[in-house]
């Protein structure tokens, strides 16, 4: 067993922006009572103690916790590579200042789209401008810069302009990383699924702009895995190199896992080098010994780990099957499917999307 | 959930020269892990575990050091250090962004 190198701290998951391609749990309400500071204090000294190095402050919305720079100074000085990965609704100038002060390392920004009208829509709240203005805060700061944003149907033939954005803010890196299916964007995935046609274009214009700025911005496309031949090799493998803990202290081997019907591990009943080593929810699918065929006598069982466990789960009902988007996968045909629903001549392009519901303000003893 | 990237590009063509005074990127940390008992390059996404003299190297990696500085200060701590060995590494970071090059 090797010892994570990442923690994804999922402090919150109350967001002001309601993105129909959101990944997180449909059940909000099972993480409301979220770690106290001190709660976090602990989790990031035992995370450390485990050989994290890197720790993704993330949510949700991250700076909706008012503890944040707290939180931010605790993991700085534990000596861990500190990111922010944010809306930016809320990073104002003094706020920024004040992570800075408390030694964060890097900041990413999400932005729906190019132009404000089209990403305040997919955001569900109007938000572009705070974001530019958000991401000149960071570069005048002197962070490092990544800006993010998921590409769906809806999105990806701007590529090109989003590529154009990213270049006049000076961001360091841009990720355009195509919608993965999990938690609310399941709901939407037909919506969502662009075209082969779409992707094509896409990746042209992504390969050209690489070439043509590669001195100054890396530039990570990540394709939708629904158009691989092979599936992902989903977090480095099942409880490899990363940990979760949500916002309730839950602690998975990733943020998607919540949704697997394995048993509940948490940061408030036992140490996470323990639940890191013993837990069913870390030893259900790490290594290869669970696999069944055709992974088990693959030879690519160890450069894939046979595909995301949660999207053969989503897709199959069973977790611990062959990822359906291997072209191998006896249950393949569920993905072929989609696929080809997305690039049907007689396809209706405006299904619509459904929006997450806003839920930024803890609501009330009341649910 | 993690995705399937198709990579970074990387950057052939930028040579290091014995004159370059390499230095870390704005955004790299050079660390010790207790816990592993390595030296540790870390970017926003990615983690690098060094192995032998490579951490050697990149602590060098000051800005003020040139190439060939390194290479003999490497020369001075572990007998043989073939100076084409550290101009490849250094190029190799430098495709990846890792490390910056000052003129010399």
């Amino acid at each position: 067993m090797d010892s994570p190198f990442g923690l994804l701290a999922e402090l919150t998951y109350r967001c002001p922006l309601a993105c129909a391609y959101c990944s997180n749990p449909l059940n909000m309400a099972d993480y409301q009572d979220e770690l106290a500071t001190d709660e976090w204090r602990r989790v990031l000294v035992e995370a450390r103690d485990l050989g994290v190095l890197q720790c993704h402050l993330s949510g949700g919305e991250p700076l909706l916790r008012r503890d944040l720079v707290e939180i931010v100074a605790d993991a700085h000085d534990l000596g861990l590579y500190t990111n922010l990965v944010t809306s930016a609704l809320g990073l104002s100038r003094p706020r920024a200042e004040q992570l800075r002060a408390a030694g964060l390392d890097h900041v990413q920004i999400s932005i729906q789209a190019d132009e404000p009208a089209v990403s305040d829509r997919i955001a569900g709240t109007p938000s572009f401008e705070r974001k530019i203005e958000a991401m000149g805060v960071v570069k005048e700061l002197g962070w490092p810069l990544t800006m993010n944003v998921v590409l769906h149907r809806h999105n990806i033939d701007r590529v090109a302009d989003l590529l154009a954005l990213a270049e006049e803010i000076g961001a360091d890196r841009l990720e355009l990383a195509n919608t993965q299916y999990y938690g609310w964007a399941w709901r939407n995935r037909d919506a969502l699924l662009p075209s082969r046609t779409q992707l094509e274009a896409a990746e042209v214009v992504v390969r050209a702009a690489r070439d043509r700025l590669r001195d100054r911005m890396d530039v990570i496309y990540v394709i939708p895995d629904y158009y691989s031949r092979y599936p992902k090799p989903c977090m480095g493998g099942w409880a490899s190199r990363q940990l979760t803990v949500t916002p309730n202290g839950d602690v998975l081997p990733c943020p998607a896992a919540q949704s697997l019907p394995l048993p509940r591990a948490s940061v408030r009943e036992d140490a996470l080098e323990r639940i890191w080593a013993e837990s069913p929810v870390m030893t259900a699918f790490r290594g290869t010994h669970w696999m069944p065929d055709p992974c088990r006598s693959c030879d690519r069982r160890e450069l894939d780990f046979g595909g995301c466990r949660c999207q053969a789960f989503l897709l199959t009902g069973d977790a611990a099957r062959t990822d359906p988007v291997c072209h191998l996968s006896p249950d393949h045909d569920l993905v072929a499917r989609a696929v080809e629903a997305a690039n049907a001549d007689s396809r209706a392009d405006d299904l619509p999307l459904i929006p997450r519901p806003h839920r930024v303000r803890r609501p009330a003893s009341v649910e | 959930m993690d995705p399937t990237t198709t990579g970074t590009a990387s950057r052939p063509g930028v040579e290091v020269a014995a004159s370059d005074r390499p230095r870390l990127a704005r955004h790299v940390r050079l660390t010790f892990c207790q816990t592993r008992q390595r030296h540790i390059l870390q970017q926003p996404e990615t983690v690098v575990v060094l192995k032998g003299s490579s951490a050697d190297i990149l602590e060098l990696c000051d800005g003020r050091h040139t190439v060939a500085e390194i290479v003999a200060e490497l020369g001075a701590r572990y007998q043989t250090v073939p100076d084409d060995e550290v101009r490849q590494f250094l190029t190799r970071l430098v495709a990846r962004r890792y490390v910056e090059l000052a003129d010399g």
